[in-house]
This record gives structure tokens, C-alpha cells and sequence, in this order.
């Protein structure tokens, strides 16, 4: 291990000290490097001082804000990759994304997908990037703002000679009286420290604490980021609802009860294209704009344990859910997410008799709950045979695409008094199979649609956190760039005052305290020693 | 109402041009004269200025009565209002540190963004129900500000280094300063062209397949050097010289094109006549104007714009925006490009303050980076919503 170091003021400084922590004595490489070394005091940080074994390695890397900045450019270049193609939630969800990419993007396309890039943000890598970027927040903040803390914590009044001299802005044997110094000073609500006939003014120092208190909120934020996939913490769920239909809320079965939603309307508006407000917009799109998209909903929920059929259900509340206006109930929120407008629901056919194209009867076949047989009357029926919501030919054989009745097509068996045989009939839109020697046919009367609302439930417990961070992190910000750390040192020599000044930040703000400063006390201005060089 | 608002803005427009002017009279290079001559315009410049923006605010709220929302909701509602923040933020730092050189820069900038903004479509528009939230004043106006301050680190840094970098002899440096102003004369021919042949009434229309099979139609304003892929002329007169390549798909991809073809041959063209006439490149034309700047309250002034504008883009562009993304698309975060760009925008100045702070990057290191990080805002402002789209084109 190191030695300590050993200052002429006879102060043991823990090895790696840059400025001796008792009486500001600046070591060796400090003087010609005032600035930087004032950064962090001239303190021993954990990273400049030890690296022998894993654990330093380690804690230096991370502490290192060279490898930070090197993080967030590679977290800032992954992220713009990310957007050269849409990512695959934002691609059709109908499409394969392996054929997607290529098709839509061409061989580049194929070489993003390839790559993972089409979910790049959910990649394991990129998850790893922002966990070493808290890692090097937490690091780099405990190397620094420990010993930083400490050291500003007890700071001398009187300063090592060498100290005063290698700041910034120095001035030397200045003719001047103290005590009209402190009282326009403290004019400039500077704290003041005497001691001996030396004087430290002080000013902001809480704004060092500022980049301390942001990357604690950060922290606190990715932390909260990352607890959503905890079980329990978040729920996303969609609910599609016909109107007139009541459903479960996915996601919202607990202990005392389930949440039930019933749709009573949707609704959707549009700009009128002659409205005198907006007309020269409206009259230039050729689409329509839309204006409102509305749920009108009622909130159910049954009172006890939740098996569904189980318990009473009671109403809870009714409400409008719209775009920027979610339904809240207990820990969740109900948004407008999407909808679908005049879907088939059901279809009415007629029974005719072909010959004499005489009407024996009607019947409506519901295409969400088709039931099996439709009595006529006078000894006239229909049954549903078979029943295909979303029809299509594959390989000739009538098959469904799934269950939403987007195409519906039926196999009825027709019954009649003067006939013991079933007659089939195959029926779809524009397209009717008839057996040979069929007497009656199936007639196609009219159609019944409904309008369906999709609606995101979400419950998010990891809100209170993910603000949280974001309210600390803004207040940390703030702190470290509106305000700063201002500091002034006046100590007596024979020749006259020595005055130093340093600040972590805005020069031009402390050179205007100290013009002040000598306006009011007639001092001279303590020179720019940076602003001499460059000039 | 709403022919008050836009005579307004064309007030405000021609009171910032008067203003730059003003600011420009100010810069002497002859060190004897300097003191009292370039207060007093200086001053001038600076009360113009705010005539300037008070006039703007009149066309910003005069919209607003006339639209029933806060007018910040399309390309030329928004770019307006980021030009008018940039006037704002120019006239604080100025308040702060009454540097004449910076009116020189950052008003022509404001008004490129302002000019640039009047060439998308003003017509008042509805809200479309995502839009219809209080959150859209509060997070549009705060990330615009915030922009807008970041921007005029951007002009301070540009002072910096066309006073700052040696103009001796052609270097990486000087070229890469030439490219900028080369940019900023590609918005400056754009917008002259566009106003010329908008005057002039000009129209070519193009029909062409798109890639679902629909008839579509290419609307040029102007003249059509690049026509879409296997289209046919409805309405023309000069060109096409070529096709857009086949895999430009989208719906106005070759109108785009055509207008980037544009911008980038004017802006040759008005930077090839000024290297004509002034015999040297531009940087060192103007380098002898700014003799007289201090370079490290340039540095000061750049960095001090991030560290005002950092906190209000943070708050404007992200916090805001994922407390709006959570109540209009419940989900505070969902990597929508736009979304992505601020972040970077971000980071972006995240590794500045750390390059500065922590490494000791000032002068012309951290000039640069305050250039790239103008860069990338304009980025985010057209580029994502032209180029990239996503849940954020609303124009």
C-alpha cells in the first residue's frame, strides 16, 4: 500500500490527496492544474487510489467518467440505429417480421432484422447497457461525492499560500480594509468565515450536491423502469367489447371481486369538412378528420370471490372513456385504444321456394352466437349445419381464418312438411352451392352490424417510483445548473491582502461579484489568469 | 382573427430582419471606435428584437383565439414557436451577457427556422382526439423552449469558431466550418426558391402506382428534377431528369427528394457566388468582423445555454411527454421514434455537461459539440417527421 502523505503542516492525507486537506497546500501535479484539481477538492478518490485487486479494477472502470460518456454514446448510437426501420411493434401484427423486413425494406431490411434491430430495446444487450450505465452512475457518484462531501464539510478558512496563488482569479498585496469587504459581501449573501485576520466567503454550496441528487433520481427511475417485470407491479391487458356486450376486464380478478364492462355505445365523429373554423384545412385532405373516438361504458363489479357467475355483480359507475380520457376504477385505467367499426353481427335469410319463388319463411342467424335450428312454422325449419365466421378455400375444402365474422359463410339443412330429406345449401356472400334437385333455397335478406371498441386495461405500481426518480432527478438538475458554488478566500500578508476566487462553474458570474465587489470597497480586480493566457 | 394573426407574424418576421441588421451595424473591426458605437446599436438591435418577439407573441395568441387551441399542433405551428423561443432565449442571454455578436448569429437563425416554418401548410387545422389535451400546450411550449435555448448555445458556438479556428490555410476545421455555412445557405436557397415559384403559381402533378396498387399522386411545388419510379406527367413543364430510385416507396418520396436535390444545388449555387465575390472562404470573410469578441465569454455563453436549457428540454421533452404518454396512449414510454430522438437529443447533452464538467472540454471542442447538438434537434424536428414518422406525424 502506498504511504500516506505527509504535508509540511504535518497533516496525514490518505495517498492519491492532490491538495492537503488541512491547510490547502497543493501537492505536486495540483499546481499546475488548479482547475481540475479543485474539481473534486483535490481529494483521494477511491479509483486514483488503489488498483490491485478485481473488486478495484472493477469500481475504477465504473468510476471512470470517460467509460460513462463511452456508455451513453453507445446507448445514444444503439438508439438511433433503433429508428432507421419501424420496430416490430410497430409493424403490421398480421405480417411475419422475418419476410416483413425484406420485403418492405429490401436486403438492408433483411441484414436489420438478421441483426436483432427490429427489437433492438427489448434486446438483452441493450438492457445490459442500461444497467452499466446505472452501475457507472452509482459508481462514479460514491467515488466522488463521499470524499468530495467530506472535504467541503471541513473546510479551513485560511489556505496555504500556494493554494490562493494558483487559482483562477488571483489578486496579491491588495490595499484594503477587511471590514468593509465583509459587509459587501455579505450584501452578496456570502457566508462568512473569519479566523486571524483571514476571511472565506462562501456561496451555493448546496449546488455541488446537485449532480449527486439528479443520479440518485436516475437511479431511482431505471430501478423503477425495470420493476414492471416483476409479477404483480403491471398489468396490460386488451379488451375488445361489441356494443350492448358486457365482458370481464382482463387482469382485474382479485380477492374481493372482478371488474365487469358493459359497451353500451361507441362513437365516432368527424370534422365537418364545411365548418367555418376549419374549412380551408378539412377542404384540402381528401380523408376525413376524426374528431372523437367514445366508449360509452358501465363499470360492473361482483362482490365476492370472483369465480365468473359466481356473486352479484353491481354496478360500480358509467362513464365516457375517450383518447385522452381513461376510465380510473381502483388501481387501473381503461384508454380508448381502438376500434372497428360496422362489423357483421348477424344476417337474416328468407326460405323460398324456388319454383314459385314464394317466401315460406325468415329467419336471423346471430354470427356471434349462431344457434342450431330456426323453426319456420307450418312445418317449416332451417338448421345450421356448419357454420364458418371468417371463411376461405383451402385446397377446396371451406375452412375458417379465425372467429370474428368478417366473411361468414353457413351450410343450412332445409326442412319442409311434404319432405323427410335434410336439402343442404352452402352459403356464402356472393357465392351460394345448391345440391342438385333442391326444391327450396336460402335467400339472403339483409345484415345487422355492431361496432366494437378495443380498450387497454392497465395497472402500472411502478408509477409512484418511476415519477419519483423523475421529480429527484429534476430537482438535482436544477439545483446543479441554476445555482453554483462560489468561493472566495482573502487572507493578510505583510504586504497587503491576497484574494482568490473560485467557482465550479459560470466565471463570468463570480468575476461580476468581485467587480462588485471592488466598486464598493475600491479594491483591484483580481486577474483572469485563463482569459490572460488566451488573449 | 385569423388574417390579424398571420399579418402579425410577417411583422414580427420583418422586425427580426431589421433587428439583425441593427446587430450587425454594431460589429466594428477597427478596436478605437468600438465602445460607444457598438453600444448604441447594439441596443438598438436588442429593443427591435423584443418589438420583434412581442409582435410574435401577438400572431401566437391571435391564432390561438382564432383555433380554439394553443397553436403548436402541425410542422409550421410548431417550427414557428421553436423560432420564436429561440428569439426568446437569445434575448435573456443577451440580457445576461450583452454580447452583439450573438444578435449577428442567432436572429438569422431564428429567422431561417421561422422562414423555413412558413413553407409547411399554415392552414388552421383541428385537433385530432390524441392531440386534445391540455398536456399538448404544456409539453410542446416547455420542449420548445428548451430548444430553443439549446439552439442559441449552437450560434454562440459558431461565433466561437469562426472567430476562434485559424483561417491561415485550408484544414479538417475549416472545411467542416464551411459545411456548416453551407447548410444554413441550403434552408436559405430552399426558402427562396420556394417562395419564387409558390409567387409564380407553379404546379407539376405526376400519377404513378404506389405500393399497394392505389393510384397516387406526386404534387410538385418545385420544378421536377426527380419524378417518382415508373410515373406518368399529368401536369408539367421543365424535367424529370431522372426517376427516384425504385425502393423510394413512400407516398411523397420523390417530391422529397426532388425539394433535398434543390436545396442542396441552391445552396451551392448562393455559396459558390459568395466564395466568387468575396475571394475567400466565408469563415474568414467574417473572422475579421469578430476581432473584437472575447472568445472565452463566447465559450461561457455556449455553455451556459445548455445549462438553462438542459433542465427545460429534460422537463419539456421527456417528463412532460411521458406524463402525456400516459394518459393519451397509456404508456409513458414506447420507443416511438420521436420519443427515441429526444432521448438521444438527451444523452446528447448528458455527454457534453460530462465532457465539460468532468474532462475539461471547452473552446473548441465543446463549440463542436454544441453544433452537432443543433444538428441533431433539426434532426429530430424535420428528419423524424418527414423522413422517419412514426406516432408523431401529425403534419
Amino acid at each position: 500500500m502506498e504511504k500516506t502523505i505527509i504535508c509540511e503542516c504535518g497533516h496525514h492525507n490518505p495517498p492519491g490527496t492532490l491538495i492537503c486537506q488541512s491547510c490547502g497546500k497543493p501537492f505536486a501535479d495540483a499546481k499546475e492544474n488548479m482547475e481540475a484539481s479543485m474539481r473534486y477538492e483535490g481529494t483521494a478518490r477511491r479509483s486514483q487510489t488503489y488498483n490491485r485487486t478485481a473488486v478495484d479494477k472493477i469500481w475504477n472502470f465504473f468510476s471512470s467518467v470517460k467509460v460513462g460518456i463511452w456508455i451513453i454514446v453507445v446507448i445514444l448510437v444503439a438508439a438511433a440505429i433503433g429508428t432507421i426501420f419501424p420496430q416490430e411493434m410497430y409493424i403490421p401484427q398480421n405480417v411475419d417480421p422475418a419476410s416483413h423486413y425484406e420485403s418492405e425494406y429490401g436486403n438492408l431490411g433483411k441484414i436489420y432484422f438478421l441483426l436483432g434491430f427490429h427489437n433492438l430495446y427489448g434486446s438483452w444487450w441493450f438492457i445490459v447497457l442500461l444497467g452499466m450505465l446505472a452501475l457507472s452512475i452509482i459508481v462514479a457518484s460514491i467515488d466522488r461525492g463521499v470524499p468530495l462531501y467530506k472535504s467541503l464539510k471541513r473546510q479551513k478558512v485560511i489556505r496555504h499560500d500556494q493554494f490562493l496563488k494558483h487559482q483562477r482569479l488571483f489578486a496579491q498585496d491588495v490595499k484594503g480594509d477587511l471590514g468593509t469587504m465583509k459587509i459587501a459581501l455579505k450584501e452578496q449573501n456570502y457566508k462568512i468565515r473569519e479566523e486571524n485576520g483571514s476571511l472565506f466567503a462562501e456561496k451555493g454550496r448546496f449546488s455541488r450536491w446537485g449532480p449527486y441528487v439528479n443520479h440518485v433520481g436516475l437511479v431511482i427511475f431505471l430501478a423503477g423502469a425495470m420493476l414492471r417485470f416483476f409479477p404483480g407491479m403491471y398489468v396490460e391487458e386488451v379488451l375488445w367489447l361489441r356494443e350492448g356486450d358486457t365482458a370481464a376486464i382482463p387482469g382485474t380478478l382479485s380477492e374481493d371481486g372482478q371488474y365487469y364492462l358493459k359497451n353500451e355505445k361507441f362513437i365516432l365523429e368527424f370534422y365537418d369538412k364545411n365548418d367555418e373554423q376549419f374549412k380551408d384545412a378539412l377542404q384540402n385532405t381528401s380523408n376525413p378528420v376524426p374528431k372523437n373516438f367514445q366508449t360509452n361504458a358501465v363499470l360492473y363489479k361482483s362482490d365476492s370471490n370472483g369465480t365468473i357467475g359466481a356473486g352479484e355483480i353491481k354496478k360500480v359507475k358509467e362513464g365516457k372513456i375517450q383518447v385522452n380520457k381513461p376510465l380510473k376504477f381502483d388501481s387501473f385505467s381503461l384508454y380508448q385504444t381502438d376500434f372497428k367499426m360496422d362489423e357483421l353481427n348477424a344476417m337474416s335469410f328468407s326460405l323460398v321456394e324456388k319454383e314459385s319463388q314464394k317466401k315460406v319463411g325468415a329467419f336471423e342467424v346471430d354470427l356471434i352466437n349462431p344457434k342450431k335450428k330456426y323453426d319456420l312454422g307450418n312445418g317449416y325449419s332451417v338448421n345450421l349445419g356448419k357454420y364458418y365466421p371468417n371463411y376461405f378455400l383451402e385446397d377446396g375444402e371451406p375452412k375458417t381464418k379465425n372467429n370474428v365474422p368478417d366473411n361468414p359463410a353457413f351450410v343450412f339443412e332445409m326442412i319442409s312438411p311434404e319432405s323427410t330429406k335434410k336439402e343442404k345449401a352452402f352459403v356464402a356472400i356472393k357465392n351460394n352451392i345448391e345440391m342438385e334437385g333442391n326444391r327450396y333455397k336460402v335467400e339472403f335478406a339483409g345484415i345487422k352490424t355492431k361496432n366494437l371498441t378495443a380498450l387497454t386495461v392497465r395497472k402500472d405500481h411502478t408509477l409512484p417510483i418511476v415519477s419519483l426518480g423523475g421529480i429527484i432527478f429534476m430537482i438535482g438538475v436544477v439545483q446543479g445548473l441554476y445555482w453554483n458554488h462560489r468561493r472566495i478566500w482573502i487572507k493578510e500578508k505583510e504586504g497587503g491582502l491576497w484574494i482568490a476566487a473560485h467557482t465550479n462553474k459560470n466565471w463570468f458570474g463570480i468575476k461580476k461579484d468581485l467587480q462588485k465587489l471592488s466598486d464598493k470597497t475600491g479594491i483591484v480586480m483580481p486577474e483572469d489568469r485563463t482569459a490572460a493566457k488566451t488573449a | 382573427m385569423a388574417q390579424l394573426s398571420s399579418t402579425l407574424l410577417y411583422a414580427a418576421f420583418i422586425t427580426y430582419l431589421i433587428g439583425t441588421l441593427f446587430f450587425a451595424m454594431s460589429l466594428s473591426d477597427k478596436k478605437e471606435k468600438v465602445a460607444s458605437y457598438s453600444k448604441r446599436w447594439g441596443r438598438i438591435g436588442y429593443i427591435t428584437s423584443i418589438v420583434g418577439f412581442a409582435l410574435q407573441l401577438g400572431y401566437f395568441f391571435t391564432r390561438w383565439a382564432a383555433s380554439g387551441h394553443a397553436p403548436v399542433s402541425n410542422l409550421f405551428e410548431f417550427t414557428t414557436f421553436f423560432g420564436m423561443m429561440m428569439v426568446f432565449a437569445f434575448i435573456i442571454l443577451y440580457g445576461i451577457y450583452k454580447t452583439n455578436a450573438l444578435g449577428v448569429f442567432a436572429m438569422p437563425i431564428a429567422l431561417l427556422v421561422i422562414a423555413y416554418a412558413g413553407m409547411f401548410p399554415k392552414d388552421i387545422s383541428p385537433l385530432i382526439p390524441a392531440l386534445k389535451s391540455d398536456w399538448l400546450k404544456i409539453h410542446v411550449t416547455t420542449a420548445a423552449l428548451g430548444e430553443g435555448i439549446l439552439a442559441i448555445s449552437f450560434a454562440a458556438g459558431l461565433i466561437y469558431l469562426i472567430g476562434t479556428v485559424k483561417q491561415e490555410k485550408s484544414t479538417r476545421e475549416t472545411k467542416w466550418l464551411e459545411g456548416v455555412l453551407y447548410c444554413l445557405l441550403c434552408v436559405l436557397g430552399f426558402i427562396i426558391l420556394s417562395v419564387t415559384f409558390k409567387s409564380a403559381g407553379y404546379e407539376a402533378v405526376y400519377s404513378f402506382t404506389g405500393k399497394n396498387g392505389n393510384e397516387l399522386e406526386a404534387v410538385y411545388q418545385l420544378p421536377v428534377i426527380s419524378a417518382p419510379a415508373d410515373s406518368a406527367e399529368v401536369q408539367g413543364g421543365f424535367g424529370p431528369l431522372f426517376e427516384a430510385p425504385a425502393w423510394m416507396k413512400g407516398e411523397n418520396a420523390a417530391v422529397k427528394l426532388n425539394t433535398m436535390i434543390w436545396s442542396l444545388l441552391s445552396g451551392g449555387i448562393l455559396y459558390g457566388l459568395l466564395r466568387l465575390i468575396l475571394r475567400k472562404r466565408l469563415a474568414a470573410a467574417i473572422q475579421p468582423k469578430l476581432r473584437n469578441i472575447n472568445p472565452e465569454l463566447l465559450d461561457e455563453i455556449s455553455y451556459r445555454s445548455v445549462a438553462i436549457g438542459f433542465p427545460v428540454f429534460t422537463l419539456g421533452a421527456l417528463i412532460f411527454a411521458m406524463i402525456w404518454a400516459h394518459e393519451a396512449w397509456n404508456r409513458y414510454w414506447g420507443w416511438d421514434p420521436k420519443e427515441v430522438w429526444a432521448l438521444i437529443t438527451f444523452l446528447f447533452y448528458a455527454a457534453y455537461l460530462h465532457l465539460r464538467l468532468s474532462r475539461g472540454w471547452h473552446g473548441t471542442k465543446s463549440a463542436w459539440l454544441c453544433v452537432l447538438g443543433f444538428v441533431i434537434i433539426m434532426f429530430n424536428l424535420i428528419a423524424v417527421n418527414l423522413v422517419v414518422a412514426g406516432l408523431h406525424s401529425y403534419a
